[in-house]
């Protein structure tokens, strides 16, 4: 590794040095295209983001692909019903590694102020695992913003090697997820295991808080 | 049958007789499509280009509005409402609190009512812009018309950020006014901004409104007959580009409108192009009763401080209350039981009545043109679903 004071001083001479790590999250954070694929209020704000005031452009993220062939983000902008749900995880299935994931509103994140309905996904989280949330309903353009930042921070510190190494360079990890079927009641099944698991909930006064005690 | 399909009604292809010896198709467009405004899905059966039969496949988005509605106290509900037509809020906000006021009985001040019809009218202003945006979009202009749509949007979002505290989910009316007046320079601001805005249609128009490529897209293509608009319920911009004069801001002489001098400008044709169009003359309509109330509005309370607000039992009984909004009649249908939360909560959504209509456009169209049809009707899926 040269260190960081010689770079500096070698780059004002003209003489550019990286790593292989370097130069590949560069390539990879520097063009993420998203997912063409809105699902309710929050894709119209997600559009306000690309267009000429806010400029996702800038982050190299303006090529919105209809396919997710295509695609290396997934902008999950959204209400997720219950309808929706499988045809969204198939999506992301579809996706191409590497992908990652922004749970983009209140929605998408636990199913916002529409939880309490019957029909909708209390948050995408449960089939397959988001990167990024933003909170909001909807999240304003420089929320995207600043998730979309957030994301290329997390990119450029992934190891190519090694036990953290990033999904798509590890042959074991997974990168399909179970699609939900209709069920009887509900969806089948109801959550991923493998991703999500419920909250643990301490209430003070039972067992385990005493025998903790 | 897989499992995404197991919902939805499925077309018997067998009894649609062909056209040539040409095999029949049947296409799914969505609920994941770069053009359907949203999740929604079409299933399409072809015969090469043509479209023979077209079902849509609706409740991708049915985030049960309807439901948590009879659920929530009558206030509780006003920000749901902002949820259904997500690019025109204030306007759901505004049938709703009409329906709820009749039927409270609450009495509405003169200054609330100005900013209503001004809010509601900047609302219609963005809801056609962004649509003619999209339209372009859909047809291939991609870029430039929504880049230009998108730059008036934000003018008028930041006009309701100022008013409001928020961009698009305003939730800003109350039963009997507005949640909060102007802050200082909020009316210039908005006087500058309406003032600004034939500046954009004008440069709009030139940019492609003569142009042969539109034109041949649009014109003679999804024609919605006078007959079949009437028959079929269809209300708003879309009724009135095939010619049915019909605009509820002056049938019901709700609000103040009736101050205001403004046309409704009436289609020939009842083709995309119309529909097209009858945006850009609404939205100078809009401009002038916009002018008319910059200018007329009086000083005064935005709300009757005796006015209950929250925590009301309406007696028992029932209210209708609808507007024009920028989509066409929306409606409010409430029953009350004399409880604290209605018995009975109906949403009469523009979008969804005007979307019934879609099949009859797209028989014998090509599959490209359905795509343009559809947008020029102008749908919002949480509307549709909601």
């Amino acid at each position: 590794m040269v260190d960081e004071e010689l770079k500096n001083e070698m780059s004002k001479q003209g003489i550019v040095t990286t790593t292989l790590q370097e130069l590949y999250n560069w390539g990879r954070r520097s063009s993420l295209w998203p997912l063409n694929f809105g699902l309710a209020c929050c894709a119209i704000e997600m559009i306000a983001t690309t267009m000429a005031r806010y400029d996702m452009a800038r982050f190299g993220a303006e090529v919105f692909r209809p396919s997710p062939r295509q695609a290396d983000l997934m902008i999950v902008a959204g209400t997720v019903t219950k309808k929706m749900a499988p045809q969204v995880v198939r999506l992301y299935n579809q996706m191409p590694e590497p992908k990652y994931v922004i749970a983009m509103g209140a929605c998408a994140i636990s199913g916002g102020p529409f939880k309490q309905g019957y029909n909708v996904l209390k948050g995408i989280d449960r089939y397959f695992p988001v990167d990024i949330y933003i909170p909001g309903c909807p999240p304003r353009p420089e929320a995207l913003l600043d998730a979309f930042m957030s994301l290329q921070k997390m990119i450029d510190a992934q190891q190519l090697t090694g036990p953290n190494r990033p999904r798509h360079l590890n042959a074991d990890a997974k990168s399909e997820f179970i699609v939900p079927k209709f069920g009887e009641h509900d969806l089948e099944p109801a959550q991923n295991s493998t991703v999500w698991k419920a909250p643990l909930v301490q209430i003070s006064g039972t067992e385990t808080d005493k025998s903790a005690k | 049958m897989s499992d995404a399909t197991n919902l939805t009604a499925q077309i018997d292809i067998n009894t649609i007789p062909a056209l040539g010896k040409e095999q029949l198709l049947e296409l799914a467009m969505g609920p994941q499509h770069p053009s359907t405004h949203g999740v929604f899905r079409m299933n399409v059966v072809l015969d090469g280009e043509r479209v023979m039969k077209l079902k849509p496949v609706f409740g991708y988005l049915h985030r049960n509005h309807e439901k948590i509605a009879e659920s929530e106290t009558y206030l509780g509900s006003m920000p749901y409402t902002d949820r259904l037509d997500y690019i025109c809020s204030i306007t759901n906000n505004w049938a709703y609190a009409i329906a709820v006021e009749k039927l409270a009985g609450i009495e509405v001040p003169e200054r609330a009512e100005y900013l209503r019809v001004i809010t509601g009218e900047l609302t219609r202003l963005q809801n056609h812009a962004c649509l003619l945006g999209f339209l372009m979009q859909d047809m291939g202009a991609s870029g430039t018309p929504l880049m230009y749509a998108f730059r008036e949007r934000e003018k008028i979002m930041d006009l309701f950020e100022g008013l409001t505290g928020a961009r698009m989910m305003c939730n800003y009316l109350r039963f009997g006014g507005c949640r909060v007046d102007t802050p200082a320079g909020w009316m210039d601001a908005a006087r500058k901004v309406v003032a600004e805005f034939p500046r954009f249609l004008d440069e709009y128009e030139n940019l492609l409104v003569g142009n042969e490529i539109l034109m041949d897209r649009t014109q003679e293509v999804g024609i919605l007959s006078k007959e079949l608009a009437i028959n079929a319920g269809i209300s708003g911009p879309m009724a009135r580009a095939s010619g049915v004069d019909y605009d509820i801001r002056k049938v019901d002489h709700y609000s103040i409108y009736d101050r205001f001098n403004f046309r409704i400008p009436l289609g020939e044709r009842g083709d995309v192009y119309d529909r097209y169009m009858i945006r850009f003359l609404e939205m100078r309509e809009s401009i002038k009763i916009l002018e008319q109330a910059m200018r007329d509005i009086p000083d005064g309370p935005i709300v009757d401080p005796k006015t209950k607000i929250r925590g009301f039992r309406p007696k028992p009984g029932e209210a209708y209350g609808r507007i024009e909004s920028p989509k066409g009649e929306l409606g409010f249908y409430l029953v009350s039981d004399g409880a604290l939360n209605p018995y009975r909560y109906r949403v009469r959504p523009p979008s969804l009545i005007n979307l019934t209509v879609l099949e009859d456009l797209c028989i014998g169209q090509n599959v490209a043109d359905v795509v343009v049809i559809l947008g020029s009707i102008d749908i919002v899926l949480g509307e549709v679903d909601r």
